[in-house]
């Protein structure tokens, strides 16, 4: 599984309002805070105010809120804004099709794959994702660093 | 339905409140089940095995069967949570939650350092429930097949 930017920067934004549904926060703010493109959050953001996940607060002191549910909205509710998760198959347009049978097995295994990944985000939310994030922050603040992650999962 | 609640271990009368409950879980006559249930886990009073219920002052509101199995699947001694149900009023109240604590707590004074359950994919609500609980999938991959 390979996410997106896209969906990557919703779920920092999403997890940092939904940390204090209280708090008000701008594009800057949250795009300073994970050190991301502010032009290309503020596109996100539009996406999740359309979406009914965050508020879009008007006036002085304006910015976003979290207007989701922290005990229903699940990781994959976000993701699926931004992509679609289904493996795809790369085959030529043309072709023999002497592997068609090969092709139906491979998609039968994906779709195994599919579902086992959508398994997972979709039960995972949100409140229980603040929670482990929270629970790994500590644990690193007690010396061993469990939030550094390892090189295959760093910005490119 | 009021917040104040206790866990305690299942009796022999409490029988009948479990099959009454149990009409909120997966749907069949299974007084047979629960009668092997009880001769299982509450008459044998042995520590390995585990049978709590959540109480209100008014009635039975919940339920927590496990027991520690050890070398199925080549495994060692492990904590097995295998039914596990909240009366649909009675929830968002914490109690499964506290039900699972203390059977977790009690299978580890009987010497396992791990709890397992198993979720039905599409049950997104009680997955979701073990995740917040800081459940997350194990290294065993159920596998099956229909029978020819």
């Amino acid at each position: 599984m390979k996410l997106n930017k896209a969906s990557l920067f919703a779920l920092f934004a999403v997890l940092e309002l939904a940390s204090d549904p209280e708090r008000q926060l701008s594009t800057t703010d949250i795009a300073e805070k994970y050190d991301i493109s502010t032009h290309h959050l503020a596109k996100v953001m539009r996406n999740l105010v359309h979406e009914g996940l965050v508020q879009a607060v008007r006036g002085a002191g304006g910015g976003y809120r979290f207007a989701g549910n922290v005990n229903r909205t699940t990781l994959l509710d976000v993701i699926q804004l931004f992509e679609s998760l289904s493996s795809e198959l790369d085959v030529p347009n043309q072709w023999s099709h002497a592997g068609d049978p090969i092709i139906v097995e491979l998609q039968a295994i994906t779709r195994e794959i599919d579902d086992l990944t959508k398994s997972v985000l979709d039960t995972v939310t949100l409140a229980t994702a603040l929670k482990s994030t929270r629970q790994r922050a500590e644990t690193s603040a007690h010396g061993t660093d469990a939030t550094a992650p390892p090189s295959s999962t760093q910005r490119s | 339905m009021k917040n104040q609640f206790s866990i305690r271990n299942a009796k022999q009368s409490d029988f009948d409140a479990i099959i009454a409950l149990d009409q909120f879980g997966p749907k069949g006559d299974k007084t047979d089940y629960w009668r092997g249930i009880f001769d299982h886990y509450v008459r044998g009073g042995r520590k390995d095995r585990l049978f709590l219920v959540a109480e209100t002052d008014e009635a039975i509101v919940g339920f927590i069967v496990g027991e520690v199995r050890a070398w199925e699947f080549g495994s060692p001694p492990c904590g097995w949570v295998f039914a596990l149900l909240v009366q649909p009023d009675a929830r968002e109240m914490g109690i499964g939650k506290r039900m699972f604590d203390e059977i977790s707590n009690r299978l580890k004074e009987a010497g396992v350092t791990t709890v397992r359950t198993m979720v039905e994919r599409d049950n997104k609500l009680t997955m979701s429930f073990f995740r917040s609980l800081g459940l997350r999938t194990g290294k065993y991959i159920e596998l099956e097949k229909t029978i020819d």
